[in-house]
């Protein structure tokens, strides 16, 4: 009997007053009575909508039967046919633009859980099924992934499971990219990377971190001296914007991923570690991205009694997802919109004191067809900090462009690549971040796999 | 992880370490730095390639104990283990072209500017190193100095070696008495970086600087280690860490290299970088 409920089952989080004192993760997950209920909402539609709004075409409807009929472990291989990382997935895509959008349900009330479903099935088999995946029959070829971010561990599990000896290259110390270094512990558990990794690993995936590819080695080396038949590069958009204003080079103005880096990657938070960080008492984050409110959390965490997320757009023009947006604000994070920073001031030691900012207002639409903020004139906002954390964006890392011979790029840096992820270079294929700039990691994902499919074609008739 | 093939203690805070390193000692070129972990939870500091071998496969680090972390390092010992090396980052110092250099290095900073100096060297330039150090027991590769250079000036602050004066005293001497440089090559502490420049600016020398502020990732990841040169914001780690000395805003760089005195959670935690607190 299926579940005609309006609403989603709830998923049981720390309370905001608790959790915005610690790095521990905010949703703690279904248990299996909420799983299998809420499974029950799902209709089963022929036509299945959702699948459509998936960027790696996840089964969904049949993987939510699976679980209204209590199989978890059968839910979980038919997201297995589609998704390497589940577990991640299920935590960090933004669902309700995507598959959550397209659900029948969601016409008349909310539409199914799918991303707590799928985080569900992935966190219960990695709690009762302790053997990994087998190793399959090698094929005999070589291919080098770039990048062991969401793009290049879809691209390396895929090609993986079709028995071709992949090695992924990282320049950091340990793999999983914006997954390890940029999103917090707090949205996303390291073990849990960790797990997705050594699964990747278990299917003969070999990871070699500390190598720099552009430096250690280049492309061209690696496709004529080292026997690599085809290279992905999945090295996402790593290179921090700053606004150019007064003062940014001040001490106590980050850009975001210096921030997100030592606390993630360099477990700043943690009173062990030998990483140091700043802990604001009053923080300016500026930006409204998911990466925006990411900072302005950790800020909270590390004891700031006032965080602000300074925005130039008005709220409804956030880029962040409602549901961090929604976090945020249960946390105590001030939402300051409609303001935009003009300089950074000092104080004698060279530390930030203050943020001075414009009051915007909106006008006709733009380019991104979001209504265009525009300078109050005579208008000043002061907001008293000892931290600015510079959240507006990245730009692929030209480390690659400046060393590979004939790879082609367009004006922002991106590399250029059709939809199956070919580049201008035979052999080279490209997807993630480094193609689109900086979007999600599902996309990424879609674009990992996609690009494994093409490779595979590419070896297979040579 | 890399092994550690030979180990010798330099002066009393400064130690040499031969890393084995095949694919870094590959590409490795004077200029270029590499980023290390000690141990598994260990911060990631930047140390510059003292010297490389391509054939034997190694890389050498010259490091000052001034931190946690170089303190950990400094306890390795040979056939210990680094947890993490990783390069060549950074572009290489510009060499080419170049017919007479003044190779101007202080404390530990010489441990840098010794491998530009040879290749300089080996490329047919004359070569005038100029060398200074707090005081005697602080002299390091004055002998490799001696051997890859057309002259070779030894200053102390407190004259127990060479003349005792600035580095800048002896710069200035040799532009006085008529010597004429392509370009002045200078690497050590930013004050004694500061001050070569503004000598030089008024001879009208170029002078190339190297650079090494606080960094994470050393890829241009985070922008942790950008100064301004010239106006523009620069990331050391991949826009250097060689700079032209005449438009790096030096005050701004010494103010950020200061940015965690204030939360160091041990005693030295931080002093993590190679010259931040030698005296020249």
């Amino acid at each position: 009997m299926a579940n005609m409920s309006l609403k989603k089952n709830e998923m049981p989080s720390q309370e905001p007053n608790v959790r915005n004192k610690n790095f521990d993760e905010v949703a703690l997950g279904y248990t299996p009575e909420m799983a299998i209920d809420e499974a029950k909402r799902c209709l089963n539609c022929k036509n299945k909508p959702c699948v459509s709004g998936c960027p790696v075409r996840i089964d969904i409807p049949e993987f939510i039967k699976c679980v209204a009929n209590c199989d978890f472990e059968e839910a979980y291989a038919v997201l297995s046919r589609s998704t390497s990382l589940p577990a991640v997935c299920g935590r960090v895509c933004p669902q309700e633009s995507q598959c959550e959008s397209k659900c029948v349900r969601g016409i008349k009330g909310e539409p199914v859980a799918i991303g707590r479903l799928e985080r569900f099935v992935a966190d219960y088999h990695n709690a009762n099924c302790k053997t990994l995946p087998e190793k399959p029959k090698a094929n005999g070829h070589k291919v080098a992934v770039i990048g062991s971010g969401p793009a290049g561990l879809a691209c390396a599990g895929e090609l993986a499971k079709k028995g071709y000896a992949v090695t992924v290259f990282e320049a950091l110390h340990v793999a999983g990219g914006v997954l390890v270094y940029g999103i917090p512990e707090f949205r996303l558990p390291k073990a849990i990377v960790k797990r997705e990794i050594d699964g990747l690993k278990a299917l003969g995936v070999e990871i070699s971190t500390n190598t720099v590819i552009g430096k250690t080695f280049s492309i061209d080396e690696l496709m004529s001296e080292q026997g690599f038949e085809a290279v992905f590069i999945g090295s996402g958009a790593g290179l921090p914007r700053f606004m150019n204003i007064p003062g940014e080079n001040l001490k106590g103005v980050y850009s975001a991923n210096e921030f997100l880096t030592r606390i993630n990657l360099m477990k700043a938070y943690r009173e062990d570690s030998s990483t140091p960080i700043q802990k604001p008492k009053s923080a300016a984050i500026v930006g409204g991205g998911n990466v925006a409110m990411d900072a302005a959390r950790c800020a909270k965490r590390l004891g700031a009694e006032n965080v602000y997320i300074v925005y130039r757009r008005s709220e409804e023009e956030l880029p962040a997802r409602a549901e961090e947006v929604e976090h945020a604000k249960e946390e105590g994070i001030i939402f300051r919109t409609l303001t935009n920073p003009r300089e950074i001031i000092g104080n004698e030691n060279g530390f930030v004191s203050k943020l001075i900012c414009s009051e915007m207002e909106l006008g006709e639409p733009d380019a991104s067809g979001r209504r265009k903020p525009i300078e109050k004139v005579g208008s000043t906002v002061e907001i008293e900090c000892d931290c600015v954390i510079m959240s507006i964006g990245t730009s692929p890392n030209p480390l690659i462009k400046s060393t590979t011979n004939g790879l082609e790029t367009e004006r922002h840096g991106c590399i250029v690549a059709d939809e199956n992820g070919k580049t201008s270079i035979d052999g080279v294929y490209a997807g993630g971040d480094a193609v689109t700039g900086a979007a999600t990691v599902i996309l990424a994902m879609g674009a990992g796999k996609n690009a494994a499919k093409a490779i595979d074609e590419y070896i297979m008739s040579k | 992880m890399n092994k550690i093939l030979k180990k010798k203690i330099l002066n009393p805070t400064v130690q040499l370490m031969v890393v084995d390193a095949k694919a870094i000692a590959a590409k490795a070129e004077p200029g270029q730095f590499i980023i290390l972990r000690v141990d598994e939870d260990g911060e990631r500091i930047p140390l510059t390639i003292a010297d490389y071998d391509r054939e034997g496969g190694t890389v050498t680090i010259i490091f000052q104990i001034v931190g946690a972390t170089t303190e950990k390092l400094s306890k390795l010992n040979e056939g210990d283990l680094i947890h993490d090396f990783v390069g060549p980052l950074g572009k290489p110092t510009e060499t080419s072209g170049l017919k007479k250099v003044a190779v101007v290095g202080g404390g530990v900073g010489c441990a840098i500017a010794y491998p530009v100096a040879k290749k300089l060297h080996e490329s047919g330039a004359t070569v005038h190193s100029i060398v200074g150090f707090r005081s005697k027991e602080l002299v390091i590769l004055e002998d490799e100095f001696r051997n890859v250079s057309d002259k070779l000036v030894l200053m102390s602050d407190d004259g127990t070696a060479g003349a005792k004066g600035l580095v800048t005293d002896a710069l200035k001497a040799l532009i006085e008495s008529g010597e004429t440089y392509d370009e002045v090559i200078t690497i050590g502490p930013l004050i004694m970086m500061k001050f070569v420049c503004k000598l030089t600016k008024e001879y009208g020398i170029k002078t190339t600087v190297s650079m090494n502020p606080i960094m994470i990732d050393g890829t241009g990841m985070c922008g942790g280690c950008r100064l301004t040169v010239g106006g523009e914001t620069k990331f050391a780690c991949v826009d250097g860490p060689d700079f032209d000395g005449h438009l790096v805003d030096f005050d701004e760089a010494m103010a950020r290299g200061a940015m965690y005195k204030p939360y160091e959670r041990e005693a030295h935690a931080h002093a993590c970088n190679l010259l931040k607190k030698e005296a020249k």
